[in-house]
């Protein structure tokens, strides 16, 4: 999910670009935070042209259980993670689409109360 | 389906040579049993050794080739325009469509006494899971109590479905038209 971004690689940083090193956030070399730079505007096309879930290399055999829960530990994991820098969450809806392709829904409505109730046995 | 004609082919060709290898045996046991003829000499016979040796090889590679070949076909990876989940329950089957939204319905047997003339006994059902035509599909087929499976021979598929574990299989048809299957899997008490 790495997007171009379109700037010059020699422009000069500003001085708000300038970050310490110790938050440990991915850097380009102008010291943004690269999540903040991957705009959604792929995900979105991704998302609006959205048939099935594609082919995922990682699950290539005949089981997709774990296709079909890490999709699910996924978007938990990025919502998560993008709430917590205060972030737009519309890139982790795709994980979203591909588990409710994949998994059936009293799966999901199981992982769901179980999130709830806090004793979902995944790591989000 | 493609699959299902290949599959075919496969087992005409086979059959073909099973046909021929029995034609044969026959032959020579009526011929044995029918002939007056004794031989008291015979010691050893290398050439007939060796053609029976090396015929029935080479058969043998003649079925392997087209068996493999079907085998690799049948695993490739293609990208679907769909995916439905069957979902295997004591004693019927819920299909879900959740693509786009969340689309689930069950699907029971119809029984025999309900049947209206015309319809097949024991296959009909009262909703049916419909495809579309010419759309490479995923079926993802799970159980929610016991082992069942989900098999339409006119498609060439059977896919157990175990509880716990989402089964991943694919086709894709080329003609409109309604194609039955049964649970392939002991499921019940009787």
């Amino acid at each position: 999910m790495v997007t171009s971004v379109s700037r010059h690689p020699l422009r000069l940083c500003s001085p708000s670009d300038v970050r310490t090193q110790r938050e440990g956030l991915q850097r380009n070399i102008c010291g943004k935070d690269i999540q903040q730079l991957k705009m959604p505007d792929h995900i979105d096309e991704k998302l609006k042209n959205y048939r099935t879930a594609p082919f995922d290399a990682r699950f290539p055999n005949t089981n997709q259980t774990r296709n079909c829960f890490q999709n699910y530990l996924d978007f938990h994991r990025c919502n998560k993670a993008l709430s917590a820098k205060d972030q737009d969450t519309a890139p982790c809806m795709w994980y979203q689409r591909v588990y409710k392709s994949l998994c059936p829904m009293s799966w999901v409505q199981k992982w769901d109360e179980q999130v709830e109730a806090g004793s979902f046995p995944g790591k989000i | 389906s493609p699959v299902m004609e290949e599959l075919l082919h496969l087992h005409d060709h086979a059959l073909m040579v099973v046909f021929l290898i029995s034609t044969l045996v026959l032959y020579i046991m009526l011929a044995m049993i029918s002939t007056k003829l004794t031989n008291k000499f015979i010691l050893d016979s290398q050439e007939i050794e060796i053609i029976w040796t090396v015929l029935p090889a080479v058969i043998l590679i003649l079925i392997a080739l087209p068996s493999l070949r079907i085998l690799y076909l049948m695993d490739e990876i293609n990208d679907p325009h769909l995916t439905i989940k069957a979902v295997g329950h004591q004693w019927y089957w819920s299909y879900e469509y959740t693509d786009y939204e969340d689309l689930g319905f069950d699907t029971y047997m119809i029984p025999t006494q309900d049947l209206a003339p015309g319809q097949f006994r024991l296959l009909e059902a009262d909703h049916r899971m419909v495809v579309p035509v010419e759309s490479p599909l995923r079926v993802l087929v799970t159980a929610e109590d016991v082992l069942h499976s989900w098999a339409v021979p006119a498609l060439g598929v059977k896919m157990d479905a175990v509880p716990g574990r989402l089964n991943q299989t694919a086709f894709i048809t080329f003609r409109p038209g309604i194609f039955y299957g049964q649970c392939s899997e002991i499921c019940g008490a009787n």
